[in-house]
Order: C-alpha cells, then structure tokens, then sequence
C-alpha cells in the first residue's frame, strides 16, 4: 500500500451528488476477485463510467475533462453497504487523496482511513454550496487543512472544521498504520488474555 | 449504559487509545476469500504470523458455484481466489472448511449453526452481513481488509464505541409477515443511513417470540440501515438452538456458559441514545421498489411520490426508479418478474426453505420464471432433503442448487441478466448487485414462492 504523509491539499474536485452511493456502485462486485490491492482505480465506479461494451459514457462526470483533482465530493451517505475494502482501494488508486460529503457509512469510512484517504465530513450547507461552485467553475479550487482539522471552498471563502480524532490524524501525518501501534502492544493484549483466563 | 452492548463491549476493551479509538480484543475472526488475501499478504511482508490462529475460520463462499462443485470451479480467477484461501489457510495454520468440505457455506449460516458464534462473544468478518451472528446475543460487525489484518497480527481491532439503540417491536405479526418483512419495515421507517453510528438490540414482545433463526435474519439486515451491528439478548430460544452443536461447550463448561449468557441483556436503568418502537400489527408482507433496501413498501402500497422525497435526495430517487423503471403512484402487484432466488445469508436456512415449500407445494413453478433455489449451507442442503423438501420443490418444477452465496451478489455463475427482474430473499437491491442491469425486488421466502408459482409480484397471503 501507498503511505503518504498528509498534511495540506489544495485542488479542484469531481462532484457526484447524489445521495446513498453504495460500494457496490464504487467497485462492482465482479471485480472483487482480484488477490491482490492494486489496479483498483480502473473500475472505481465502472458501470457509471463505461457501458456494457466497455465504451466510455460520455455523460458521466468522471468522463467529462472539464472536471479533474484529488478530491471527490459526493452526496450524503457515502459508501453504504458492503464492507469491501476493494472500495477504498479504488478510489485511493483513481488518485483521490480525500472525500467529501455530509455524512459516511461506518466501515466505509474506516477502510479510507486505514487507505489513507481522508474522509472529510461537512455541513448540508457547506455541502450545497460546493456543488453549486463546482457547478460555475469546475475548476474551483478546496483546501483541506489536516493539521488545522479547516476545509475551505476556496471559490466562496467558506470555511468549516471538521473532526477526525487525534489518534488517527497523527497516523494520516506520519504515514503510520494501526498494526504498527498495535504490534506495540502485545504485552496488554496478554496481559488481557491472562486476566480474562481468571 | 448498562446495555447488552455495553456489558459485552466493556468486557472485551484492551485499552482505550488516548484521543482515539478503544483496542477491543476479538474471540473469533470469520474469513472468506474475497476479503482476507491481501491481510494474510500484509502479514506475509511483515513477516509475522496470526497472533491466535485458534480463534480463526476460514471457508470460501461467495466465488462458489451452486453447480458442479465435485469438479473445480471452470471460471480461473474465483478458482485462484478460492485456491489462495485454501493456501493461505494451510500456511498461517487455520482451520479451513473449503468447497465440499461438509461444514462448509456461507459464514453467516454455518458460524451459528456450528457452534462457532456463541453468546458473549466479539466476533468479526470482512463482510458487512457479519451483524447476522448478533441474533446470539454477540457483538459482531463487518469490516474491512486492513482491519482483518489488524485481527490477524493482534487478535485486537481499533474502533470507536458506537452509540446504542434499541429498537422494539410489540405485539403479534400476521399471518405471512416474517422477520424479514419485519427488518425491510424498520428499514424503511429508519432510511437506509438512520442507524449509521450505532449498534442496535432489537426487542419488544414480537422479537422475543422470534425463532433463533427468525432473529438471524433480521440482524443480518442491520446493516442496510447503516447499523454497525444488530444483536438480541440470548434467551432460553438461544440456549435451545444452540445446546448439542459441534463447537457449543459441553457438559460443565456448558452449565458455565448458560450461567453467564443468562447474565447478557440490558439493566431496566439501561440508557440508550436512541430508541424507537414499533408496532407488529403495522407490517405486512413487503417489497421493495427502488435501489437501496430502505426504499420498501407493504406489498399492497403504491410507490411513493417523488414529492414525498426532500429535494437533495430527488436526483438519487428518480435515478432509482428510472433504473427499476417502476412509476410512482402504482402499485407492484401483478408486476411479471424473471427469476426468483432463494437462498444468502439472509434467508437460506432451513426455516426459509421450509416457509418457500409451503407454498409451492401442489402449484408449479411459473413457466416465464427462472428460479435458483439455493441453501446456506450443506448443513441447510442435508436436512432439506432429510425433510423431503427437495422432492416437495421437484414435483413443483424447482430445482435445488448446491450452497454459496450465489446470486446475492453474483460472483459466481449466478447471474440476473440486465433489465431482468429477480424476487430476491437476500439483502440488496443495489444497481447490478445481482448482475449488470439487474433489477431485484427484496422480499421474504413466501413473497418469493408467491411470484415463482404465479410469474408475477403476488401477495403470499392468498396462498396461506
């Protein structure tokens, strides 16, 4: 897997606003037979990009050159469903460093973490009005401010905070993961079982 | 506070990460081969080995065809992805219930009727329908790869403590209203995001009187409402099933264990974050119309109107119907459908197949329908036929496969081909979940049985 430190993005975004995309509609499923992480990118969201005959739909946004960057904003409710981290894999492999929306799906929102992929969670307001300046400007600029937790519709001004706790946030910024902390503690996980033995 | 949850929760908490998520320690991790080769790959280029291989089992289901499995799977990459499980299994030392093996099907049926999933537990999967094994009174969820991982190298996982809710449901279901009908109607007053954050204990008079199967088949869908988990206090229904199964503890260990389970369920001073009830009395037979298993309606409703929808949900709404091409205003009934698939980890236990027989009995299948009739497991595959199921769906023209998770989500040969209609007894009716273009309409065994003898969206309540 791909670690890379983060710290600040700025660039333009793809909009998909619509609302509940699945993970089924992220990667299908036929594609979940790979055994390995990589080449995901190529059928993130493949049945909206391409038809039946592998043409691409012109009409779909990832299609459009107009629209371009490492950020996806999308609709609340992203990634429900399934808890294949094939989804993730996808989008951190398309090039997407963050996602935007109003609301997550649990594990979905832990598979991008874990991807390093920062799921950003904003606002239905700050969420309406980025569309909308995406929808002037494709090429409308947000800044994500990991270390100041800010993310900045860069074409409005509009500024918002958002959570991630200090945990994760310090494993996103130096590029760590959870097995590396938790093979650092092994002596609790015995001194757990032990205790549990009693 | 003071919940089912918490109690199991707390009892399983390693450490609380400072500023961050809580270190749970997991007693059994369920592994399937979509979902765990990259883990044990991360594990390999860590050079480390599963920290407690005992507490680990792995069987394929998902790639498994529902035909042929004496001879090897034909198609060459679910052949590979099945054949890594197989290795991986031998190489880091687990116990592994491959294709044929007897004890093999779906995790989700084969864990409870084995044994394996127990009351009391912490239990995960890289499978989101991992809510099923809370039904036993467990604390059990889906997640994802890196997190097997995680499991793998620590028999721990991170995560934060979801909220608590309780969901009850009281009085008495009609005749033909099933626990499925039952979680599409709570589904469909909850949306398909309402318990996103939470962990949810179902209870109330109409739960309690739920078979333990039944109760599998409604925390199955927790998570199609967003759920972390679903789970249901044990009880004596609980001990019942699982007293006598392979991996259940015997003798005293077993008066032990009854002890402690009797201890599980939530204080009368017990705080949830939310809670909501519901009336049994409410649900009837459902189905659902558009592409997400929150979009459901009773089978004798009319699609809602797009007005009834807020206006940033409209472009997803008229998406999904345009993709159902269903209108809103009308009703389904007497809808002609293609195909009707029985069976995943929803409803493809012996009670489902039970319920399915009972009405196609004396009828026949419908000749516009193609139908896949699918058990869980062998276990399921053995007592259908034990019960003279299989010559019950024989003389009806329906023809009985071997176990897998098949066209719940078609990875394997199990395919709706597009703009196809498919009544479907599993859990999603994503856009192409059963294939590209298929169209699925969610709905209980007997709602199934109804279409497949009739050829069309029937209400099962004629037939019973």
């Amino acid at each position: 897997m791909k670690r890379e430190k983060f710290d600040i993005i700025t660039d333009s975004c793809i909009p998909l606003p619509l609302e509940n995309i699945d993970t089924d509609q992220i990667v299908p499923a036929r594609f979940l037979k790979a055994t390995t992480r990589e080449g995901f990118g190529e059928n993130l969201f493949r049945d909206w990009r391409f038809d039946k005959d592998g043409n691409r739909i012109e009409s779909f946004v990832m299609n459009n050159p107009a629209y371009s960057g490492r950020i996806l904003v999308a609709g609340k409710n992203f990634g429900c469903g399934s808890s294949r981290e094939h989804a993730a894999w996808a989008i951190a492999d398309y090039g997407f460093r963050v996602v935007v929306s109003s609301f997550f799906a649990d594990i979905h929102k832990n598979n991008e973490l874990n991807n390093f992929v920062l799921p950003v969670v904003v606002s239905e307001e700050f969420l309406s009005e980025l569309f909308e300046s995406i929808d002037k400007d494709p090429k409308c600029q947000v800044t994500v401010n990991l270390p100041q937790q800010t993310i900045t519709n860069n074409a409005t001004g509009k500024s918002e905070h958002f959570e991630i706790n200090g945990y994760k946030k310090h494993c996103l910024m130096h590029a760590l993961d959870d097995i590396d902390f938790l093979l650092s503690n092994k002596d609790k996980i015995e001194e757990y079982e032990q205790n549990k033995q009693k | 506070m003071n919940t089912l949850f918490d109690k199991i929760w707390d009892a399983h908490v390693v450490q609380k990460v400072e500023d961050g998520p809580t270190q749970l320690y997991i007693d059994r991790l369920y592994c399937h081969e979509v979902t765990s080769p990259q883990a044990f790959d991360e594990l390999r280029s860590r050079g480390i080995s599963c920290l407690r291989p005992e507490r680990i089992y792995c069987m394929p289901d998902h790639n498994i065809p529902t035909m042929g499995q004496e001879k090897p799977i034909e198609e060459p990459v679910s052949r590979k992805q099945v054949e890594t499980l197989v290795k991986n299994a031998e190489e880091f030392g687990l116990s592994l219930f491959g294709m044929k093996h007897p004890k093999n099907g779906i995790i989700h049926v084969v864990g409870p009727e084995l044994g394996l999933t127990l009351p009391g537990m912490t239990i995960v999967c890289g499978d989101s329908h991992t809510s099923t094994h809370g039904a036993m009174g467990a604390v059990a969820f889906g997640i994802g790869t890196s997190e097997v991982g995680m499991v793998m190298a620590s028999q721990c996982i991170l995560q934060q403590k979801p909220k608590a809710m309780r969901i009850s449901v009281e009085g008495t279901l009609g005749k033909g209203v099933t626990a499925k009908d039952v979680a599409l109607y709570i589904m469909s007053q909850m949306t398909t995001s309402g318990a996103t954050g939470y962990f949810v204990e179902y209870a109330g008079s109409a739960i309690r009187s739920m078979s333990m199967e039944s109760r599998l088949t409604l925390c199955n869908l927790s998570i199609e409402m967003g759920a972390r988990g679903g789970m249901v206090a044990p009880d004596e229904i609980t001990f019942e099933y699982i007293k006598g199964r392979e991996y259940a503890p015997k003798g005293e260990e077993w008066d032990k264990a009854v002890a402690y389970w009797r201890t599980l369920y939530s204080g009368d001073d017990a705080v949830f974050d939310k809670e909501f009830t519901f009336r049994a009395e409410d649900i009837e037979p459902r189905i659902t119309y558009g592409t997400n298993p929150g979009m459901g309606i009773g089978i004798t409703e009319t699609v809602p109107s797009i007005d009834s929808v807020d206006e940033a949900g409209r472009a997803s709404y008229e998406k999904s119907l345009e993709y159902m091409d269903f209108e809103s205003g009308k009703s389904l009934i007497g809808k002609p459908i293609d195909y009707v698939f029985v069976g995943s980890c929803t409803n493809g236990r012996i009670e489902d197949f039970r319920a399915f027989a009972a009405i196609v009995k004396g009828r026949r299948k419908a000749d516009n329908v193609t139908a896949w009739i699918v058990p869980g497991s062998w276990s399921v595959q053995r007592q259908i036929v034990a019960e003279g199921i299989d010559k019950v769906l024989q003389e009806a023209g329906f023809e009985l496969r071997q176990p897998g998770c098949s066209a719940c989500l078609a990875m394997n040969e199990d395919k709706v081909p597009s703009g196809k209609y498919c009544v479907s007894t599993s859990n999603r009716n994503f856009e192409g979940r059963q294939g590209p273009g298929a169209r699925t309409i969610l709905a209980s065994p007997y709602v199934a049985a109804a279409a497949a003898v009739t050829g069309k969206i029937t209400d099962p309540r004629e037939f019973l």
